[in-house]
């Protein structure tokens, strides 16, 4: 089968790289999550990187972002080694992290409070997100009175607010129920189009991660490495509704599949 | 507790450091109330024997011992019961709430001119200091049974005597057990409390001897026993509690 | 509380009325009943030192008329606010490094684990040699009773500081004071706010100890002036104020509490 894909995964150093990993090695004790892993991620698009659970999908995200210091290797955003997290990229997390004694105001502003951003200022930029992820109404409300797909929305408003160049998202829709998460799922797609924005993204979905992705790694698990790299092309400017339909995206599945089906149990 | 980034140190080792410090303290002369670790150590030993000591640990005994019964025997069913009626639930619960927070030692001179200055007022204060934890825990362990359980006796045709005894109690075992182990720990303050105000019994009155002769070394000796003690008893009721805690969870 | 039985239609108006106010009512027929057992109880007399429930009301009233009552809550009350505010500041502070620092939890827990189940009370000869029979040695008696459980729960909680807060925090750029400031404190304060409570409530037992012990001042001076001269009714008066006083002041602190953070209880993490 003809697949239209590139492989690009050890010629890192090409300049539209917004992320860029070299050589990361992450060992817990005698335990290596991640083994002498290089990958790189192109500026305004989408990269997921994809893998069965215990592939350090995770681990290399947090890392990325600062939160976890890599035993060796380094990580490059807009050619500067990262040594903590920094103003550059912002996170949303899987299990949303809200304050649950603060407002969604306060919530969504509270990356910008800690920036240091007057009062009023961090408001009305907050209330601007607010309504971009469909929230408008919302801002007095606090994180228990909201469903869970709506406190994602929180979290996303979030880190769109600080305006970082690279959003790094923790298998963000896992946590809410299949109709929100494919509503998440079209909104992300105009989001990657309509922000200026390099967007990180775990799951563990396969066809989520064929749906939203510009660039999809494919990552194996013991040792922690990066099997594939697949860029979907055929689909990605057609119709949120047909994508699904599209017989390249059906066959990407298909083949990721086949590919992990050994990995599973 | 890493020590050189290693060596995990016990939880309860620091101990050892603060009875150090107690040590060196107490060998500067600082001040006149606080010994040398190593002489209550010694005067412990010398203490423990003498016929003042066995009186007042016997005498406290029986008073912690009889008042934690009495709490145990009349809390437990009175909270099953409270757990079961709803009316004898409204009427009592908040009489129970109440003395749950209320300052118990205000109640001990009550005690005092209607008991007597003896053994009698001070098992009251205990039972008073340990029931309100008990009943109220029965309570919530008995109203948190699984209702097809309750069903499955009913429609085996158990008698409600069956039901009480053989359901009600092992379903609500690991609160009530829980209760019992706050309440016992009042319990030990209860019958000191006691003691102390009435003052002629037990630790009571060895407090008193010694502290009125200026006996540091004996005085904290015998502070030393009592809180090795009280310590002692709350660990091992918590680890009971631990011991049923596994079909808390599978009810 | 809603426990009202529904169903049931066409009751009458009485069942009606009974079926709205059935917690008012029962809590209204329990008081009754206890304060009628008191009544009874001291018109046979059962005991010469037990006074009717009527003397003893009357006693309470004269007393805050001319006001005993009011001076001897003046003087009960000081040890008391002192010794929790003290416990308060150094409890929580003391809490906070507990949970914030593994080698303070090593160092101190301890100390407060054995203090949580020890039977404190019994250092008060030790402290009245030691400072006297003054309010210092009161104040002591309130620190020692209400300091452990304030320490215990505050470091209970800030150990237990939700992890993917803190790393939010950490990916958002926090420094390690608004870590504290803006996310463990608040995701704290809960649990700090009952230890508060509970600290207070073993403050009363403490300041009620210290003025039936040491010397008798204030409402522990009524107490033991009363029984000395048998005014049994003042007695039983002064008793039953102190534990309305302390069980309506907890109440409250306990509705303030529900208050401040009923809300904030739920909504961790994804459920």
């Amino acid at each position: 089968m003809v697949m239209p894909q590139t492989e690009r995964a050890f010629t890192p150093d090409t300049v539209d790289d917004a992320v860029t990993v070299k050589r990361i090695t992450k060992s817990y004790g005698a335990v290596e999550a991640l083994k002498n892993m290089t990958l790189s991620f192109p500026r305004g698009e989408l990269t997921s990187l994809l893998g069965p659970s215990g592939c350090g999908k995770t681990t290399l995200l947090k890392i990325i972002a600062g939160l976890l210091e890599p035993t060796s290797g380094e990580v490059l955003v807009n050619g500067r080694a990262v040594t903590g997290p920094g103003p550059d990229r912002a996170f949303v997390f899987q299990d949303f992290a809200l304050l649950p004694w603060a407002s969604v105001m306060r919530n969504v502003a509270f990356g910008l409070e800690l920036r240091g951003v007057a009062q009023s200022e961090r408001e009305a930029i907050a209330e601007k997100y607010i309504a971009h992820v469909g929230l408008k109404g919302f801002e007095r409300a606090y994180p228990h009175e909201l469903s869970g797909g709506m406190r994602q929305r929180v979290g996303l408003a979030r880190a769109l607010s600080v305006d970082a160049d690279v959003l790094l998202m923790d298998e963000p829709f896992s946590a809410v129920d299949e109709q929100t998460r494919r509503k998440f799922q079209e909104d992300l797609l105009n989001l990657v189009k309509t922000e200026n924005k390099t967007f990180i993204f775990v799951t563990h979905s396969i066809e989520e991660a064929v749906y939203v992705s510009d660039q999809i790694a494919i990552l194996l698990p013991r040792p922690s490495r990066v099997s594939q790299i697949i860029r979907p092309q055929g689909f990605r400017d057609k119709d949120v509704d047909n994508i699904r339909r599209d017989p390249e995206y059906l066959d990407i599945v298909d083949d990721i599949w086949s590919s992990l089906r050994s990995y599973v149990e | 507790m890493l020590v050189l980034g290693k060596y995990r140190l016990p939880g309860m080792s620091s101990l050892l450091l603060w009875a150090l410090l107690w040590e060196i303290v107490g060998r500067s002369g600082l001040t006149f109330f606080v010994p040398p670790f190593s002489e209550v150590c010694v005067t412990l030993f010398n203490v423990i024997g003498t016929p003042a000591f066995v009186k007042a640990l016997q005498e406290t005994a029986v008073a912690f011992f009889a008042g934690v019964f009495f709490a145990i025997v009349i809390g437990i069913p009175v909270g099953i019961l409270m757990g079961k009626s709803r009316l004898l639930d409204e009427l009592l619960l908040p009489w129970v709430n109440m003395f749950l927070s209320a300052p118990l030692t205000a109640l001990v001179p009550v005690l005092m001119v209607l008991f007597g200055f003896g053994m009698q007022a001070i098992i009251i204060t205990t039972t008073l200091f340990a029931i309100w934890i008990i009943i109220l825990n029965a309570r919530a362990g008995v109203m948190q049974i699984n209702r097809s359980l309750v069903e499955m006796a009913r429609s085996f045709g158990a008698t409600p005597m069956d039901a009480f005894v053989k359901i009600y109690f092992w379903a609500a075992l690991p609160e009530i057990l829980g209760g019992v182990r706050i309440g016992v720990i009042r319990a030990v303050k209860g019958v000191i409390i006691g003691q102390l105000l009435i003052s002629i019994v037990g630790f009571g009155a060895l407090f008193e001897l010694y502290s009125a002769n200026f006996l540091m070394a004996h005085f904290w000796a015998v502070l030393l026993v009592l809180f090795a003690m009280a310590f002692a008893v709350s660990e091992l009721l918590a680890a009971l509690e631990r011991r049923v805690a596994y079909y808390a969870a599978s009810r | 509380m809603s426990v009202m039985r529904d169903g049931a239609e066409g009751r009458s108006p009485w069942q009606d009325l009974v079926g709205s106010h059935r917690p008012l009512l029962l809590k209204l027929l329990s008081g009754v009943l206890v304060f009628g057992a008191w009544e009874i109880a001291g018109r046979i007399p059962v005991s010469y030192a037990f006074p009717t429930f009527i003397e003893s009301m009357s006693a309470l009233l004269r007393m805050t008329l001319d006001g005993t009552l009011f001076a001897a809550y003046a003087e009960t009350l000081k040890p008391l606010v002192v010794g929790v505010a003290i416990s308060a500041v150094l409890g929580i502070a003391l809490g906070l490094w507990i949970g914030l620092s593994k080698t303070f939890d090593w160092l101190f827990s301890p100390i407060f684990v054995v203090m949580q189940a020890a039977p404190l009370a019994a250092l008060i000869p030790l402290l009245v040699m030691a400072y006297g029979i003054g309010l210092t040695s009161k104040v002591f008696v309130v620190c020692i009773m209400a300091m452990p459980v304030i320490v215990l729960n505050t470091a209970g909680a800030v150990r237990n500081t939700p992890a993917n807060l803190k790393e939010m925090g950490r990916a958002f750029l926090a420094t390690d004071r608004d870590v504290i400031l803006k996310i463990v404190l608040p995701a704290a304060s809960p649990v700090i706010f009952s230890g508060l409570r509970l600290g207070i409530s073993a403050g009363f037992i403490g300041a009620i100890l210290a003025e039936l012990k040491i010397t008798p001042t204030g409402v522990g001076d009524i107490i033991t002036f009363s029984r000395s001269v048998a005014d049994y009714a003042s007695m039983y008066a002064a008793i039953f104020s102190i534990i309305l006083l302390a069980v309506l002041f907890l109440n409250l602190l306990e509705r303030i509490e529900t208050g401040l953070f009923g809300g904030n209880v739920r909504g961790y993490a994804s459920d």
